[in-house]
Parts: C-alpha cells; structure tokens; sequence
C-alpha cells in the first residue's frame, strides 16, 4: 500500500501544486488520479517515485518512508509509464522493455527473454522485438512503454496520461489490454489522466483533484457517479453521469423477450397468421446468430429484404449502457441480447431496460452500501 | 593555361611523388597536424559540450567563449603564437584548436539538449543513473548532430592547416606557400586541389562513422 500523508508541493515562485493532500493508494487495484489540468495530479504521481521531492509531508509504501531508500533502487522497485511513452529510438524494442532488468543487473539473455515474454503478455507480434520505435504505431509504442514497466515485474505501475496522446479507438484498446493484465498481475497502480470517462473505465478507485492540488473525492467509479460529493465534482464528471452511471449495473437480471426471434427456416404463413403476430421479428440463422429484423406480413414463404439488426450487448458482461445504447439505436427500438457465442438470447426494448434500471436503483437503495457488484464495463 | 592544365601537369610531375617534399610526405604531415588539432579540441569541447548540455547550464557562457573564439583571427593567432613561442608545432596547433572548439562545443550542447525530453524522463523515472542517463540516452539520440558538429570542425582544421607552412611547417600548405613565393601557381593550384581533396576525404570519412556508430533507429527517424 501507499500511503500519502499531509504532502504538499509549493514550489519557489510561490505556487502550490498539491496541498496537504492524504490518499491511501491500496494493491491490487487501479487508483486513479482525475483532475483538469493543474490540479496536481502529475505532481502527485512523480513524488511516488521522487521525480519531485515534496516540500512536506510522508509517502510510505508499505510502512517504510520512501526517502528511505536510495533514489535509484525506489525508482526500479515501480514501473514508470509517461505519455508517448518515452522509447529509446536507438534501441530495439526488445532491448527497450530490457532497460531495467539490465539496471538491476540482469545478464542480457535473462533480460531479454523476460522481454520477449512482456512482449507476448501486453500482446506486441514477437516479430516486432528487433525492430525500432519509430516503425511502431503511436499505439504500439504505448504497448511497449507498459511492457517496459512491467519488466522487472514490479509490485507498484505508476502511469502518467498514458493513453492520452493515441486516438480514441486505440486508447480504448489500451485501457482493456491494462484491465486484462491487471486482472492477471494484480499490481498496485497509480493511474494519472486528465479524462473522466478514462478514469471511470480503469479506476477500481478515482480521486478527483481541483485546482491549486487538493483533493476533492476519492471513492468507487460508481460512487462518484451516484453521488458526486460537491458541485465541483458533479461539473467534472459532465452532463450525462446518469448515463454513465450504468455502465456499473449488469445486463443479467434483464428480462429477455424470446417470442419475436425465429430462425431462418420458420413457418412464416403461420406466424403471419396468428392473432398476436409481432409486427417485427429478429431472424437467426441455422446457428443462432442474428440476421436481422424483418416484418412477417410483408412477406409470403421467403425471408428478404432483412433490416439490420445492429450491433448486439453481450448478457453479463456489458452494462446496461451498452443495452440501452444498442435499443436506442436499434430499428425497432430493441436490443438484440447474445451470450459469449453470438447466440441470440432474446431482445430487450427501451421500455424492458428502462424497468430493469429502475430495479436496479431500488435494489441499490435497499443494500445502501455501495457493496462488490461492481460490473467493470470494458465496451 | 588554365587550372586544370595546372592540376594535370602538377599531379603528372613524377618528381611531386617522393622524398621530403613528394606529395604522401606533405599529406601525411597535413593530416598529422588535422588529426592532432581535432583530438585535442574533441577532448576539450565534448566532455564541456555534453555535461553543459545534459545539465542545460552554462549556456550563456558557452556561447560567449565560442563567439570570442569565433572573432579570433586565425592567422593572427598564429603569428602572434609564433612570435611567442618561437618555430615549432605549438603555434600552429593552438589557432587550429581554438578555431575547431566553438563548432564542436556549441553543436554538442545544443544536440543534448534537444534531445526529446520524454525518454529522458522515462530512463530517470526508472532509475537509471545520471552518468548513464547521459552516455546511454542521450548521446545516442544526439549522435548525428554531435557527428555534424565534428565534422565541420575537421573540414576547418583541415582546409586551415596549410598555414603550417608560413612558420616553416610541411603539409600541403607547403605547396601553397612555396609555390607563391617562387611564382610556382602549379605548385599553388597543385597545393590547393590537394586541401579540397582532403577535405573531401574527411566528408566520406564522417558518411562511413555515421552509418557505422548512429543506431539504424535514430538514422532512419532523421532521413524519414
């Protein structure tokens, strides 16, 4: 764990980059670090490993005061991750990511397999290792950067708006590549960026900083969400929280409407001809897969002319934001549900979501405490 | 008869090609004198040029010293370091250095200091040392203008160590000076050609360190 206590940073002109802040930062879980720009988030993350010395105040990690040891040794003990991320240009990527085994002291074939293997784990081609960074794209580049910080297999990640500089397709690639080796490595990480949405993605815990470097909120994305602790926050976090907000309530308690989904090969004059014929149906194929949607009437014997379905939500593992997205979206105003084959499960309208959220609130309100159910939305 | 009858009838006079005064004698003396004047500016303005630049201190200073040095007359120098010292290779050697530093220093410093500050921060922020941080990042970025820098110090010194010759020094300036003196302008023209020849050299020797010493990673990120 670290531990920051009562540290300030004023510098010599006068300004405070970070005042009297206190922040329990624990392991195994995403911390981040929120802030517009000059709230002293980046401060904060470089007095971690003493790229800044602050000018009062204790920062402990695990008990132990961080000046306690020398500089350099703190320093190789945390992975360190910037934006753009740094690279040698005059190095290989393979000998990039072996910088500090080597530090430590590493035999260069040792250092290098261990490169090899981080290649492999934050999912860089293994024909990649002898090239340089300038043949890498910006996004690529970052995948280096985090393998390098992870090299020495460090307990403590700190990472400084490290997906800020890649377009936002590949940052969202890189955010779900982080959760997946987190989920596998467990590292304490101090996650700094300036974008809430990233904050709320990444974060198992989110301190939001105001300007002049105090800290305004530190709790759950989902907390923050539901009950942002001053206006400030609630400013920070942008017009649509509530939206947001169901990114963190689960699509498996959603109600699944199943008798508007036939395969392709159904009996269509029967289904034309049943008193509650539903004017749309989703049509599936032999295995179960969506098609698309289509209107029994209009058609005698052949399937044609299919609308398309859209994209579909996954049952459990995306929210019910995802789910409300896609039916808002959808043709007909519904969401086509699959599980992890692609297999329809049924379809949800705007109005079956709109109760499911409703549920979910009202069980929330009854557990009162914010509880494990957290459900990290990935997409 | 123009320059190029010159050259021809100067390069074809067999008795040019040997003993004290024969061409590899005169070009082994020049290059002696360049390679001497170079190393010892090297050894004084890259050590001053990398720390200044690692540090970003000493700016101001260095720009001074190097515009002084600048404003310096060579052949001044040398006629006043003659008169002091009397015949020998001191005086020739101190207006060659003096005239080589400034390129070598100024072109050092400005080199690592604009080294991308990104994978600086990077190499201190995982705990590589100072002194490393200097030799393992940021000269190998640097390398190609610190390369430049040294290169137009050589073609310098090189095309100026003909003076050698007006305090009764060899090299190709022999030709130069002898030539003027006796109304010899094959010898003249001869002297010359061999100084551009040189200076030429000095360029492809500088092409062969650069392809060989600067990674292909920063080499084709410059070109590209």
């Amino acid at each position: 764990m670290i531990a920051i206590e009562d540290v300030s940073k004023r510098y010599a002109d006068g300004t405070v980059a970070v005042d009297r802040l206190s922040l329990q930062i624990p392991d195994h879980s995403i911390t981040v670090l929120v802030g517009p720009s000059g709230c002293g988030k980046t401060t904060t993350l470089r007095m971690i490993n003493r790229m800044v010395e602050p000018s009062s105040g204790t920062i402990r990690i695990n008990g132990e005061d961080i000046r306690s040891r020398p500089v350099n040794a703190l320093r190789r003990s945390m992975g360190y991750v910037i934006q753009n991320a740094g690279l040698f240009q005059h190095r290989t990527i393979l000998d990039n990511i072996a910088t500090v085994p080597r530090l430590l002291g590493w035999s260069k074939e040792r250092a290098r397999a261990r490169a090899a293997e981080l290649m492999e784990r934050v999912g860089l081609d293994p024909g990649m290792a002898r090239r340089y960074p300038y043949q890498l794209s910006g996004g690529q580049q970052q995948r280096v950067g985090v393998a390098r910080a992870l090299a020495s297999d460090p307990p403590i990640l700190l990472m400084d708006e490290p997906f800020s500089a890649v377009d936002p397709v590949v940052r969202r690639g890189l955010q779900e590549e982080l959760l997946r080796i987190q989920e596998e490595l467990g590292k304490a990480i101090v996650f700094v960026t300036h974008d809430m949405d990233e904050a709320i993605t990444v974060g198992d815990r989110v301190a939001v900083m105001r300007t002049g470097g105090k800290l305004a909120q530190f709790a759950s994305p989902d907390e923050l969400l539901s009950s942002p602790a001053d206006a400030f926050v609630e400013e920070f976090l942008g017009a649509d929280r509530g939206i947001r907000g169901l990114s963190f309530l689960s699509t498996r308690e959603l109600t699944l409407d199943r008798t508007a989904v036939f395969p392709v090969g159904a009996d269509w004059q029967e289904i034309a001809g049943r008193a509650d014929a539903p004017a749309q149906v989703l049509v599936t194929d032999a295995a179960g897969r969506p098609l698309g949607w289509a209107d029994p009437t209009a058609w005698g014997g052949e399937v044609e002319a299919l609308e398309p379905h859209g994209q579909t939500f996954e049952v459990g593992r995306d929210s019910l934001r995802v789910a409300l997205d896609r039916a808002v979206l959808s043709p007909t105003g519904r969401a086509v549900a699959v599980d992890g084959a692609g297999q329809v499960l049924g379809v949800a309208g705007q109005e079956t979501i709109a109760a499911a959220i409703r549920a979910a609130r009202r069980q929330r309100a009854a557990d009162s405490e914010p509880g494990p159910s957290q459900v990290k939305a990935a997409r | 008869m123009n320059v190029l009858e010159f050259i021809r009838s100067f390069f074809s006079d067999g008795s040019h090609w040997h003993g004290y005064d024969g061409i590899p004698q005169r070009v082994w003396e020049h290059v002696q004198y360049s390679a001497s004047a170079l190393a010892i500016a090297t050894a004084i303005g890259l050590p001053v040029g990398l720390v200044t630049g690692h540090t970003g201190r000493g700016g101001n200073a260095l720009a001074f010293v190097s515009s002084a040095a600048r404003a310096l007359p060579t052949f001044g120098l040398l006629v006043l370091m003659f008169v002091w010292l009397g015949i020998g290779i001191t005086p020739v050697m101190i207006p060659l250095v003096v005239l080589a530093i400034p390129p070598v220093l100024i072109t050092t410093y400005e080199a690592v200091r604009n080294v991308d500050p990104s994978p600086v921060d990077a190499a201190r922020g995982m705990g590589m040392p100072e002194g490393k941080i200097l030799l393992q990042v940021e000269v190998p970025a640097a390398l190609p203008l610190i390369l430049s820098g040294l290169r137009s110090a050589a073609i310098q010194i090189v095309s100026t160590a003909t003076i050698a010759a007006y305090v009764s020094l060899g090299g190709v300036g022999r030709y130069i000076v002898d030539g003027l003196y006796q109304r010899n302008y094959e010898k003249v023209v001869g002297g010359a050609t061999l100084t551009a020849v040189l200076a030429l050299l000095v360029l492809v020797l500088f092409w062969a360190v650069a392809r060989v010493a600067v990674s292909p990673g920063v080499r084709r990120r410059r070109t590209a």
